[in-house]
């Protein structure tokens, strides 16, 4: 019995001692004279190589470019959203970023409770008003889009390009507007280099499962593939991760997403469809810095290097030259606006 | 003369109190190996949390709803039974719920709403407590694999409601409930201002006191700390041990249904996908803690829930999961904890002839 | 046997241990010689099983010396206790019921071959080893399948196999049924010629007058006598343990009052057993008010499974079962309670005790529900209950609020039996209502059991202690194979008969 009591009060007494130590690194680094930004990460947070990764590879580069001082938070449950996001606007941080649609409300109560602060949300889900207009956000909030549409219109074309097949597939997650988007895309693309060329789309199901069900996405992956087609295009979360291990067996195509997924299946994947989260968070520092910051829903496009397409050494072997030139063609004209990519089907 | 009663309480208490020791000299040194003074960092928690009133709501907030899973887990096991199901439990309640309240009409008064609501959360979370129960009573089937397994099976259950039937385009939420609406303590007293902490505290706080004081001054409870120590005896006794295990797991669940509407009620007004988000799981750590003694629970919910808080304050200077490790160095200290001073007193409290 | 010149196998001197604010033992002093069969004799709680504990290296000492053949050995290690040839066999069998004998026994030091377990060798060895100590237990049976009886030989087997040279035993008859008890004695004899020695711990005193050469007694902690067994008388033996004068007097009390009604009425009752199909093979038994009828029966011929069909616990597979003329087969076990059935349970600690409960909770255990009312405990009835019981029975600590574990084994016995006579009833099952109790708390039970005779209650005593049956009851069954061989008025009963029928070498006569 004493003896635990003596471990306990010692243990007390040395937790007492410690307080007054104080190694020479204590304090916050103050490191750059730019913006102060705070980011919260979704829950899961950094790691995920997709958008909260792309996130800190933003935020990092205006550290080092613009000379930004940037905090991160990870919350731990549900309500560290928002309490996330408040600690770093009570702490008069300049901008004020959430990653991922979930933060949306959060994001629109807290701007209206800040109108001095700027706040950004990637992927901010934009709410719909009675008549289905969309409700546009306080002035102080930018609405971080992307225009999916347009780099699947890239990858739609590539696929038709290169497959060597009148067949091309497509395999979704959720069978929602948000997907549709890209299919939207997509199909577009492909139908545009090659008029009688058919789309052969597929949805793993109506619930958010879909995007987590890699199984159902190799079976969907197989039966295209068998049907004749070379190339499958998702837009699935880990569900894809399927239709790569799909493609692997048929010796058939991947298209990744989001990020680039080349790494899930070497030599199988023929690019991906990135959505650059970097770009657009370092897009929205610069823009405090700059002090041109404004609300409202901001789209990135292929203009804005919002979205695109992976062409580098891992596979540049799988795509000809003129058909990487045939693309830039198409991007220019995009970006030019000769040529309108369709958001819904 | 160390009385028997002394050795109770120090049954109950010392535990915790090592586990505490423990955890603040790993902390220290966590923070020491991030390159940071540990005092500063100390009082940077302190200050984000009980420092000033929006720490304290953010909390209280938090400590509400992990009160109700510590209790959900803490009763059942006053019985003799593990209940790993609290984080679906949780989450049927918030969304039974948040079901009861989208039913009522429209700014229906709060003092008849509230209690229809709360009731709803308790159902809720019971019928997934109960399922388990019956199990055990009637077939023997473990509670902790068929509580584990239920957690899938709600969570996708709910899930799949929401997504399919009932959610705003966009989200994993449903609409914003229009009746049953807790205010939040910054109504009343402004200085709270932007926490999450509404009144759920207050039928939480007294459901805590009434598990107490059933637990120990009705019949059913008599029972069920009964089984809890000697089922054998229990039965002996003419106690139906299987009725006891069903209705511990189903009030377990109830409790963790309570947690619910912190959350539905008193914080977002929707059902959320996931909002349940460890808690109930973290509500096995709090029953442990809290010696699955109700008071104890709450306090053990308040120091998780300042360690939660903490955690987000002490970010700037060192990482989160500093919080996290922390938590896993309390319930592993208590775990080792509990056995050394069971066995120290065990010792001291050996049958013996006392002098006539 | 003994020769006092000889160093002592074992010597213990002025060895005190003290647990938080228990003095367990204060001064005690103990030696035994080798080749001797030496008993250590007390109530419980006299902290004889402590200075066990401190001898076999479970316990440390805080004061005293303790010597083996000669060597200082204080404060050692289970391990170096167990090297230097001191083994235990524990009154709770601490064996693998899913391995065999010989695993069991070789458990520890296995016989290996290749770095694997050698279960040839084992079985040779044990089988060996059986036949030099005489000690006859199947090899290669199932430790889960042997009567306790082969399972405390396996228990002895291990320690022996070890390389014991002196051997202690905890209570080693607790368990045992007569024959058994015999098989056992006859086993030590056998040991003790071989030049074991060996320390028997014990509170029964025929046990110790007929099987050992000196006795050490120990009180509250302390040794007070050294005894030679053939100089002794169990009346000195007796008054040495308590430290009063105590009647030890096989004497039958008759019954004050006259047999009245039938209130315990069996027909033709059958039950499940535990393993076998049927345990309780077709009994029909009438038990009046004002008697005590008791069951006689080795351990494991259907007790258990009467006594659980009795209390509400097993179904019954035919038969009936009436109270005051009432069929019970379908109440549960707390309507029978409040139908006036009491029952003693044979296994206090795991049936009858809820051992973290208070005394006071523990008295009201199983009629919870008359002390209060809309579900509601009153906690005033229950403590004012505590308090009567506390005086009536002379429980100590008279503290009603006393975790029920910290009494000793009389005063929790006395909790139980307060409890289950307190409650208005016409009929007490009494199983084993003595079992682990001191001398002084035995006498005690005995005349409470007698008095609700007297005061015209049914009383169904169910024994493995032919003495205590013989000295209570007015009639007495003997159970044998889940029948009723025999129902006998007292008068017709002797150790001798009774131990006939038990063991079903006895005529067969009409079940009344």
């Amino acid at each position: 019995m004493s003896r635990l009591l003596i471990l306990t009060v010692a243990l007390f007494l040395l937790h007492a001692g410690l307080q007054w130590v104080e190694p020479a690194s204590a304090g916050l680094a103050a490191h750059g004279q730019g913006p102060r930004v705070g980011v919260v990460f979704d829950l899961g947070g950094r790691g995920d190589k997709s958008f909260n990764d792309g996130a800190y590879v933003g935020a990092m580069r205006a550290v080092k470019a613009l000379g930004a001082q940037v905090r991160f938070v990870e919350p731990g449950e549900g309500s560290d959203r928002e309490a996330g996001l408040r600690l770093l606007a009570a702490e008069g941080m300049d901008l004020v970023i959430g990653v991922g649609f979930i933060f949306s409300d959060d994001l629109t109560g807290l701007a209206k409770e800040y109108p001095n602060i700027a706040f950004a949300g990637v992927d901010y889900a934009v709410a719909l008003d009675g008549q289905g207009q969309p409700i546009q956000p306080p002035p102080n909030l930018a609405a971080l889009k992307f225009r999916e549409e347009q780099g699947s219109f890239l990858v739609g074309a590539l696929a038709a390009l290169v497959g060597g097949s009148k067949k091309v597939g497509f395999v979704g997650g959720m069978d929602t507007p948000l997907i549709h988007k890209f299919e939207a895309g997509y199909r577009a693309g492909v139908l545009h280099v090659c008029p009688d060329c058919t789309v052969l789309a597929q949805y793993a199901g109506v619930t958010p499962e879909a995007f987590r069900n890699p199984g159902r996405g190799k079976e969907l992956a197989l039966s295209q593939y068998q049907q004749g087609v070379r190339v499958i295009y998702h837009a699935s979360g880990s569900t894809g991760l399927g239709v790569f291990e799909a493609a692997r067996v048929q010796h058939g195509l991947g298209i990744g997403v989001d990020a680039d997924q080349y790494d899930e299946a070497p030599g199988f994947i023929l690019t991906s469809m990135v959505k650059r989260v970097d770009n657009a968070v370092y897009d929205a520092i610069d823009r405090v810095k700059a002090k041109k910051f404004h609300g409202g829903i901001i789209q990135f496009g292929l203009a804005e290097d919002g979205v695109g397409y992976v062409y580098d050494a891992h596979n540049r072997a799988l795509i000809p030259s003129q058909v990487h030139d045939r693309l830039e063609q198409l991007k220019a004209d995009i970006v030019a606006g000769r040529l309108q990519v369709p958001s819904t089907r | 003369m160390i009385s028997v009663r002394w050795l109770h309480w120090a049954d109950l208490v010392l535990p915790p109190l090592v586990a505490l020791a423990v955890a603040l000299v790993a902390g220290d040194l966590l923070i020491l190996s991030y390159g940071q003074a540990p005092g500063s960092v100390w009082r940077l928690l302190l200050e984000g949390t009980w420092g000033n009133s929006y720490g304290i709501g953010q909390v209280l907030y938090k400590a509400t709803t992990l009160t109700c899973t510590g209790l959900a887990v803490a009763l059942p096991m006053r019985a003799g039974l593990f209940n790993i199901g609290a984080e679906s439990q949780l989450a049927a309640g918030a969304f039974a719920t948040a079901l009861v309240a989208s039913l009522l009409p429209t700014a229906t008064p709060l003092l008849l709403a509230a209690p229809l609501c709360i009731a709803g959360a308790m159902v809720g979370g019971g019928l997934v407590g109960a399922v388990p129960g019956v199990l055990r009573a009637r077939y023997g089937a473990h509670e902790v694999i068929v509580t584990i397994m239920l957690n899938f099976v709600v969570l996708a259950l709910l899930n799949w409601l929401v997504s399919t039937y009932w959610h705003v385009p966009e989200t994993l939420h449903t609409p914003t409930i229009t009746s049953g609406q807790m205010p939040r303590l910054s109504q009343l007293f402004p200085q709270f201002h932007g926490s999450a902490a509404n009144w759920s505290w207050l039928p939480v706080a007294l459901t805590a006191g009434l598990v107490q004081w059933a637990l120990q001054r009705s019949q059913a409870g008599f029972a069920l700390r009964a089984v809890g120590f000697q089922p054998l005896a229990a039965e002996n006794a003419g106690i139906l041990v299987g009725r006891v295990w069903r209705q511990a797991l189903t009030w377990g669940g109830a409790l963790a249904g309570l947690g619910g509407i912190n959350f539905v009620l008193g914080y977002k007004g929707y059902y959320e996908d996931g909002l349940a988000g460890g808690a109930g799981f973290l509500g096995i750590a709090v029953a442990l803690v809290g010696r699955n003694h109700p008071l104890g629970v709450v306090a053990a919910a308040l120091l998780f829930a300042t360690l939660s808080q903490g955690g987000l304050a002490i970010h700037a200077l060192v990482p989160k999961q500093m919080v996290e490790v922390l938590q896993a160095v309390v319930i592993l200290a208590m775990a080792m904890a509990v056995p050394e001073v069971r066995r120290l007193l065990r010792t001291a409290l050996t049958p013996r002839r006392r002098a006539p | 046997m003994t020769d006092s010149s000889a160093t002592p196998a074992v010597r213990m001197t002025g060895i005190a241990k003290r647990f938080a604010a228990v003095q367990a033992v204060a001064q005690a002093d103990l030696s035994v010689q080798p080749g001797e069969i030496h008993a250590l004799c007390g109530e419980n709680g006299a902290g004889k099983s402590t200075l066990m504990k401190i001898l076999c290296g479970m316990n440390g000492c805080d004061d005293g010396r303790i010597e083996v053949h000669g060597q200082d050995v204080t404060g050692w290690s289970t391990a170096r206790a167990i090297a230097a040839g001191v083994g235990m066999v524990h009154q709770h069998f601490m064996l693998v019921p899913t391995l065999t004998v010989a695993e069991n026994v070789v458990l520890g030091r296995e016989p290996l071959r290749h770095g694997l377990l050698d279960l040839e060798k084992a079985v040779a060895d044990v089988e060996q080893l059986c036949k030099q100590t005489g000690l006859s237990v199947p090899a290669r049976a199932l430790v889960a399948e042997l009567s306790v009886g082969q399972a405390q030989r396996v228990e002895i087997l291990k320690v022996l196999h070890r390389g014991a040279r002196v051997l202690l035993l905890d209570e080693p008859t607790a368990v045992l049924s007569p024959p058994e008890v015999v098989e056992l004695w006859k086993v030590l004899r056998t040991l003790r010629g071989s030049g074991t020695t060996i320390l028997l711990v014990t509170h029964k005193l025929d046990e110790v007058m007929e099987l050992t050469d000196r006795i050490t007694v120990m009180r509250q902690g302390r040794t007070v006598a050294v005894l030679q067994t053939p100089e002794t008388t169990p009346e000195i033996l007796a008054e040495a343990m308590v430290g009063r004068e105590v009647d030890l007097r096989v004497q039958h009390a008759k019954r004050a009052g006259s047999r009245g009604d039938v209130v315990l009425q069996l027909r033709d009752l059958r039950v499940a057993g535990r393993r076998i199909a049927e345990a309780i093979r077709g009994i029909s038994l009438d038990v009046r008010a004002g008697e005590i009828l008791g069951i006689a029966g080795v351990e494991g011929n259907g007790q258990a499974e009467l006594l659980e069909a009795l209390t509400g616990l097993r179904p019954v597979l035919s038969g009936e079962i009436s109270l005051n003329g009432k069929n019970i087969n379908a109440l549960t076990p707390r309507a029978r309670g409040d139908a006036g059935l009491s029952h003693i349970p044979e296994d206090r600690h795991e049936r009858g005790l809820i051992l973290e409960f208070s005394v006071a909770d523990n008295l009201v255990l199983g009629q919870q529900h008359h002390f209060g009312s809309k579900g509601l405990l009153d906690r005033r009835a229950i403590d004012a209950h505590a308090q009567a019981a506390i005086a009536a029975w002379d429980i100590r600590p008279p503290d009603p609020q006393a975790p029920v574990r910290t009494l000793s084994g009389g005063n929790q016995q006395k909790v139980v039996i307060a409890r289950e006579m307190a409650r208005d009833f016409s009929v007490l099952i009494a199983a084993q209502p003595t079992r682990g109790v001191d001398v002084g708390a035995i006498e005690f039970i005995h005349d409470r059991l007698r008095q609700a005779r007297d005061a015209g209650k049914a009383v169904l005593l169910v024994s493995a202690e032919l003495r205590e049956i013989l000295t209570l009851s007015d009639r007495i069954a003997v159970l044998y194979g889940g029948q009723l061989v025999a129902v006998l008025p007292r008068d017709a009963c002797s150790e001798a008969i009774l131990g006939g029928y038990m063991t079903g070498l006895g005529s067969t006569t009409e079940a009344a």
